[in-house]
């Protein structure tokens, strides 16, 4: 019993630190988790209605699903470049960082829709 | 006034140009690499000159012909191109099972050529595709010695890759195989992928997942870059040496080369399939967790809590990927490993197993005569270089040393892949000769040696006093130094000597064209091999079908323009093994055989007069094998004596009168081949043949050439009843 309710204290503990510290966040970092957020949710939507119809054409579902992941990838890169606590890519300017962005959506996209069949 | 150029340079003409010394360096550094350049491409062509401009071997016939048909036919036809003309009567759809990325690049080429109105022919840009990319090759290895180490690196590594043995054999002129083409996409992919791991930009991980997409279009061995490049991964994160400049380069190429690769028809969606590339996807999922921890742990800054989350965490992720992988993998969707790598971990799997992988000579062992004849003094600077990389580890360095250890453990399970290390080894071996040569010469000029932890660099008022430190303590220093550096310039010098010297004797032999030195020493050239592919050309009906062993297919279709039975695609091994059966069977079953695959014509190639050694009677082991492997009424023992393989009086009954036997020694009892020798005396094997009395009852002899190298059978319709 008192494992159980040290570990629910710690999920507790947990979750209000993790809080408190994401709270503080600025806000075009917040923006971009957000896009993560919804490109995984879709992906996720997508693998539960290929479990229930069927992955007849392939290469479609796999366009589908590897899009999501992609931009999420991406912008998750994106985040770690325009991050201020970032020491190591403190001398990229945003404006580079969002432009590779773009690029690689681009081509992203290009092949994607190559691919969906 | 122009600044003062430097102590070595005065002496150089340089002076009258009044350039400064940055500018004199550049102009040097410009000039070696247009040397080299020219140097890679020009020591490719002495078979080019000494026969002619023609595609050599076997495998190469296939390219050039899939690329006359995308030429002449455009994109879309050849994209999905049926072909009828080869495995009659299976066909093979050709679209769909080729690496296009070697095609595509030669009419591209020749395109372009023909929109400048130079009017060649694209059997020429074929024949120099490769050591037009050789030369490419070198300068992408300029470039990634510079990444890893400095530019003087570079400028060796280039040196080295332009002229080393293990690259030459595959890309001289007129070989025009896929491994040309790769090699440079290959080094390509991996210097963008460590100048993206280096400086951490999105834009460098989408030209390296350009360049894993141009490697999976030209060659198979991609596997190895999906593979060596996660490993890396893995150790970093293992070492603890990650920063967010891997995580930014790996996934940006993992997704985006991935999504392109799988354009590619031949590849499909082995990626996400194959138990091959499954490290590559593991390793995704593991640096997308580990990046998380590594976010929340620093959201946190708190140990305790930390510690729990990461319990959880780590045991619920490698849970969840165990188990995906184990359902994966027993129910099949995950295919395991193909025979041809798994040969490569395990190398007495294809021996027992897939008797056709075994018998390719390419894939035998490397012996360490081959080591020697391909690397030379590069196989004792590698350790050398190995050291080196360990005293200045960065990312870079660790990628190199990891390709250089994997690269020179395949090298050992099979000689083909003596050329993946190769790229490696130079770069390795580059860094060995530029770091030792660098602190020689700086010892001889007076400087003290640089440490190579970049600490030595030192103020001018610290050298002065190492200066005169160095001079004192050891008195014979520049003495040593200058002939250690003489020592060094020697071994580079032999190192040329050689490289030319194998390239010339070994590596230039087109293969369809033999030569030898006749009696007088004049040199005699024996083009059978083409004057029997003109004759079927010229002297069958169009849509004759010719049997004959694998390895002459491509030939055949290329140059005879005639329809084969099997060729060296060697995808369906049943229907090798029917022809297998067919030459090692007594005649009558043979006409059985042939007649329900609609044979025309039979070729055989025979070495017995010129002594020819690879010819079909040495080959026939491997036919049995192969014929015996799924036909079981072939037995390897009925051709052998005691073990032994005989063609001489004492061999056995069966070997006396199969098919092969009777084709190969047609009227050959009569003929004297040697002086001194009786009659039938084989020069290849150095017996007299058993069964001089050779009667054919369902062929006659169609041709033979001149020097009865190939000889070409027609297959009797069947006699009218009575």
């Amino acid at each position: 019993m008192v494992k159980s309710a040290t570990t629910k204290d710690d999920a507790h503990a947990l979750f209000h630190s993790l809080r408190s510290a994401y709270s503080a966040t600025p806000t075009n970092l917040k923006i971009i988790d957000l896009y993560v957020v919804f490109a995984v949710f879709t992906a996720l939507i997508q693998v539960v209605y290929m479990a229930i119809v069927g992955s007849f054409p392939f290469n479609s579902f796999l366009s589908g699903v590897l899009s999501c992941v992609g931009t999420a990838v991406l912008a998750v890169c994106l985040r770690i470049q325009v991050n201020k606590e970032n020491k190591e890519f403190k001398d990229l300017p945003p404006e580079r960082a969002f432009a590779d962005f773009v690029l690689c959506n681009l081509v992203l996209h290009l092949v994607i829709i190559n691919f969906l069949g | 006034m122009a600044a003062k150029p430097d102590a070595t340079a005065s002496t150089f003409s340089l002076k009258t140009l009044k350039l400064k010394t940055k500018q004199q360096e550049i102009l040097i550094r410009v000039t070696i690499l247009c040397l080299v350049y020219i140097l890679a491409f020009v020591t490719r062509l002495f078979s080019v000159l000494r026969y002619e401009s023609m595609i050599h071997e076997f495998d190469p016939y296939f390219n050039y012909r899939t690329t006359l048909y995308l030429t002449e036919k455009g994109f879309y036809e050849f994209w999905n191109w049926f072909d009828s003309e080869s495995w009659y009567p299976l066909g093979r759809i050709i679209g769909g099972t080729l690496y296009p990325g070697l095609m595509v690049t030669a009419a591209l080429i020749y395109w372009i050529l023909k929109f400048l109105r130079f009017a060649v022919h694209i059997r020429e840009v074929c024949v120099l595709t490769a050591p037009f990319f050789a030369s490419n090759t070198t300068i992408v290895a300029y470039f990634f010695g510079k990444e890893l180490w400095d530019s003087g690196a570079g400028l060796v590594a280039a040196a080295l890759i332009a002229i080393c043995p293990g690259y030459i054999s595959r890309s001289v002129a007129g070989s025009y195989d896929n491994e040309g083409v790769a090699i440079f996409a290959l080094l390509l992919t991996f210097y963008l992928f460590v100048k993206a791991v280096n400086t951490g930009s999105l834009a460098w991980a989408l030209a390296s997942a350009f360049g894993y997409f141009y490697m999976v279009s030209a060659w198979g061995g991609y596997v190895f870059i999906i593979n060596l490049i996660p490993l890396y991964v893995l150790v970093l994160l293992i070492t603890g040496r990650y920063s967010m400049r891997l995580y930014v380069a790996y996934n940006c190429m993992y997704i985006v080369g991935m999504l392109l690769a799988m354009q590619i028809r031949f590849v499909g969606f082995q990626h996400v399939q194959s138990g091959e590339h499954m490290a590559a996807m593991g390793v995704f999922f593991l640096i997308q967790v580990f990046y998380f921890l590594v976010w929340v742990k620093h959201m946190i800054n708190d140990t305790k809590l930390f510690q729990a989350l990461l319990r959880i965490g780590v045991t619920s992720a490698v849970t969840v990927g165990a188990i995906a992988l184990g359902l994966g993998t027993a129910s099949g969707y995950i295919s395991p490993w193909t025979g041809r790598f798994y040969s490569l971990l395990d190398p007495t799997y294809a021996k027992d197993h897939i008797p056709i992988i075994a018998s390719v000579s390419e894939h035998q062992p490397t012996a360490w005569s081959s080591f020697m004849f391909d690397f030379h003094i590069l196989l004792f600077l590698f350790p050398a270089g190995l050291y080196f990389c360990f005293k200045r580890l960065s990312d870079a360095t660790i990628f190199i040393v990891m390709y250089g250890l994997t690269s020179m453990y395949f090298a050992g399970v099979m000689v083909r892949l003596i050329l993946v290390a190769t790229p490696a080894v130079c770069l390795i071996s580059a860094i060995a000769v530029s770091a030792t040569i660098k602190n020689l010469t700086q010892t001889l000029r007076g400087k003290p040696a640089q440490t190579l932890s970049a600490k030595g660099a030192g103020g001018t008022r610290g050298s002065s006093k190492q200066q005169a430190s160095v001079d004192q303590s050891i008195p014979l220093l520049k003495n040593g130094a200058s002939v250690l550096l003489l020592g060094a310039f020697y071994l580079l010098s032999r190192y040329a000597i050689h490289c030319t010297w194998v390239t010339s004797e070994a590596y230039s032999s087109p293969s369809i064209v033999l030569a030898a030195r006749g009696a007088h020493g004049q040199r005699v050239i024996f083009d059978d091999y083409r004057e029997a592919y003109f004759w079927l050309r010229q002297n069958t009906p169009s849509d004759a079908k010719i049997m004959s062993w694998w390895d002459y297919g491509y030939q055949i279709t290329a140059m005879g323009n005639r329809t084969v039975i099997v060729d060296n695609n060697t995808w369906n091994n049943t229907h090798i093994a029917t022809v297998g059966r067919a030459m090692s069977s007594y005649e009558d079953e043979a006409y059985e055989i042939m007649r329900s695959l609609d044979v025309d014509y039979v070729l055989v190639v025979f070495g017995g007069v010129t002594g020819y050694s690879s010819d079909d009677i040495n080959k026939f082991l491997w036919m049995v094998r192969i014929g015996g492997g799924v036909f079981p009424v072939i037995k390897e023992p009925d051709y052998l004596v005691n073990g032994e393989y005989r063609v001489d009086k004492g061999a056995a009954p069966k070997m006396l009168n199969c098919l092969m036997y009777k084709l190969c020694y047609y009227r050959f009892g009569e003929l004297t081949t040697e002086y001194g020798k009786p009659p039938g005396y084989d020069r290849a094997r150095g017996v007299e043949i058993g069964n001089k009395d050779v009667k054919l009852e369902y062929l006659e002899e169609a041709f033979t050439t001149s020097n009865w190298i190939v000889r070409i059978y027609k297959v009797k319709p069947p006699t009218n009843r009575w």
